[in-house]
């Protein structure tokens, strides 16, 4: 079954924050290049080994930013082959990942870069005040609802209601990410932090309290993709992708078909996890867009960890946290690492440390196979990437 | 007095729905071939994919879904209104929309009420369709 051409992650990079905030002065495509170098670098490889180009952001929209690809093309100076600037959210990335898989099985591409970047921090351009009242949008923002944590909370009065779920179900998850959090030293909050904390935090939109939501962070990060046989003489531990899936469902969370189910998650782990031909018990660390605390109750549920309803009782007693049974967002996540508008970058780039083992104080021993997991919009896009360490046969 | 919230930006498909509103009527397509309602308007029906659409006067009843309470203001202009309730509700004849669900006691509002439209004038052009409790 050992192909040539079968996908593999040879290099990545992030850049550094403080306090939420770029270290380095640069312009957005700059900390998009920046980190593009360093993570071509790593596997030893350039920017003229790039023919695949794959980018998403909220950067020069309206303007530049909606020919995304072709306005980064153009910054870094090349002339890539394939492009892709799908833009389905946050979970963007994992589709990315999947769209690279097939181009480089095609032929289509030798050396796929998928990269982000946001300087939302720095710019303060975080609004709650929602979409443009067009079209669809036209329904919802006349009304108020807070964007996009709105559309989240009703999610989770939903699975309350329906499996009795509760807000000390929804802090254990913000609890564990800040453990997480203290041990990765690039993580942007690592004070103490309890279940009564988060209870006890601002109300935003009920029943969501702040400590329920992620951070608010600049960020920029790459990852490089090629195939198997030209990861063989690159310098860096190859991880091989050998499970994908995407879908959506909804903009709108009035067209959501189940607030208190991610049916477009389901359908994204049960092909990347078929193909793969993995098992939940199979996987050693998982990666799980943690937006808010409910998106990742949800995701488990969605994505097979435990049935539907049971999310609550999964992530309790400390289950989820350093030293917990089920390895779970182990960089402290989008609720405490960082959040610079589409974190499912850095789920890849998480996921991809732990399987080379390059995660220090919070590695997980002996991590072979990751399952990723991203979320976009307001629960609206699913997609999942299995990884495994080294070249696979 | 001027109003400062967010205005829907009104199309071909939503003019009709918009103009009921404004006369104090809860107006959405109704399927010629599937004979399901949906919402928001489309051209196109989103159950069977057809185009026999109509507009049809819906009751107005529904019951709640979901909610959330705005304990901050999405954007200036809402300041003054908060706590406020958004809720999805299920319309008796099927389909979900959003609207607001006006009431002193937003700690009243639980999934399930039943609640029925009111139209509340935003500008001359736009009136909403807004919930009560029943
Ligand atoms: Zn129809």
């Amino acid at each position: 079954m050992k192909n040539g051409r079968d996908p593999v992650i040879v290099g990545l990079a992030d850049s550094a924050l403080e306090g939420g905030r770029f270290v380095k002065q640069a312009s957005v495509l700059g900390h998009c290049a920046l980190v593009a170098n360093e993570a071509l670098k790593e596997a030893g490889l350039s920017m003229k080994d790039v023919d695949g180009l794959l980018t998403a952001g909220m950067w020069g929209v309206p303007g530049p930013g909606q020919l995304n690809t072709v306005t980064l093309g153009e910054y870094l100076g090349i002339m890539p082959m394939f492009v892709d600037g799908t833009n389905i959210g946050g979970s963007a990335f994992e589709a990315h990942v999947a769209h690279a898989a097939m181009a480089l099985r095609e032929g289509y591409c030798e050396v796929a870069l998928i990269v982000y970047g946001s300087d939302q921090k720095s710019l303060r351009s975080r609004t709650l005040g929602g979409r443009p009242s067009v079209l669809n949008m036209q329904h919802e923002t006349p009304y108020g609802m807070l964007t996009p944590v709105g559309g989240y909370a009703m999610a989770a009065r939903r699975h309350m209601h329906e499996y009795g779920t509760k807000s000390e179900h929804l802090a254990e998850i913000a609890v564990a990410a800040r453990k997480w959090a203290q041990l990765n030293p690039a993580a942007t909050r690592q004070d103490d932090m309890s279940i009564d904390d988060v209870m006890d935090s601002m109300m935003i939109s009920d029943p969501l309290h702040l400590l329920d939501c992620c951070l608010v962070t600049d960020g920029a990060g790459a990852i490089v993709m090629t195939t198997a046989e030209r990861a063989k003489d690159l310098k860096t531990t190859p991880v091989s992708v050998k499970g994908y899936g995407e879908s959506h469902s909804h903009w709108a969370i009035s067209e959501m078909p189940d607030l208190a189910h991610l049916l477009p998650a389901a359908k994204a782990a049960k092909r990347a996890m078929e193909m793969a031909g993995v098992k939940h018990s199979d996987i050693d660390v998982t990666q799980i867009y943690d937006s808010f605390t409910i998106t990742v109750l949800l995701s488990l549920e969605a994505l097979g960890f435990c049935k539907p309803g049971e999310g609550g009782a999964f992530v309790s007693d400390g289950r989820i946290a350093p030293g917990g049974e089920f390895a779970l967002n182990t960089s402290g996540g989008g609720l405490s690492a960082l959040h610079p508008g589409m974190f499912g970058m850095f789920l890849l780039i998480e996921a991809t440390r732990q399987l080379r083992g390059d995660c220090g104080a919070r590695q997980v021993k002996g991590a072979e196979t990751a399952l990723v997991h991203g979320t976009g919009g307001t629960l609206s896009s699913g997609a999942t990437v299995i990884l495994q360490k080294g070249l696979q046969a | 007095m001027s109003y400062d919230n967010p205005l829907p930006v009104i199309d071909q498909d939503s003019a009709p729905y918009w103009e009921a509103a404004r006369q104090g009527r809860l107006d959405i397509p109704l399927c010629a071939d599937c004979g399901k309602h949906h919402f928001y308007p489309r051209t196109v029906c989103p159950h069977c994919f057809s185009d026999k659409l109509s507009f049809d006067t819906v009751s107005g009843r529904g019951t709640v879904h979901s909610f959330t309470i705005s304990r901050r203001p999405a954007g200036p202009g809402f300041a003054d209104e908060v706590p406020y309730v958004v809720a999805l509700i299920d319309l008796q004849e099927g389909p979900r929309m959003m609207s607001r669900i006006e009431t002193d006691d937003v700690e009243s509002v639980q999934i399930g009420s039943s609640v029925e439209v009111i139209f509340v004038r935003a500008t001359d052009e736009v009136t909403f369709p807004y919930f009560k409790l029943t």
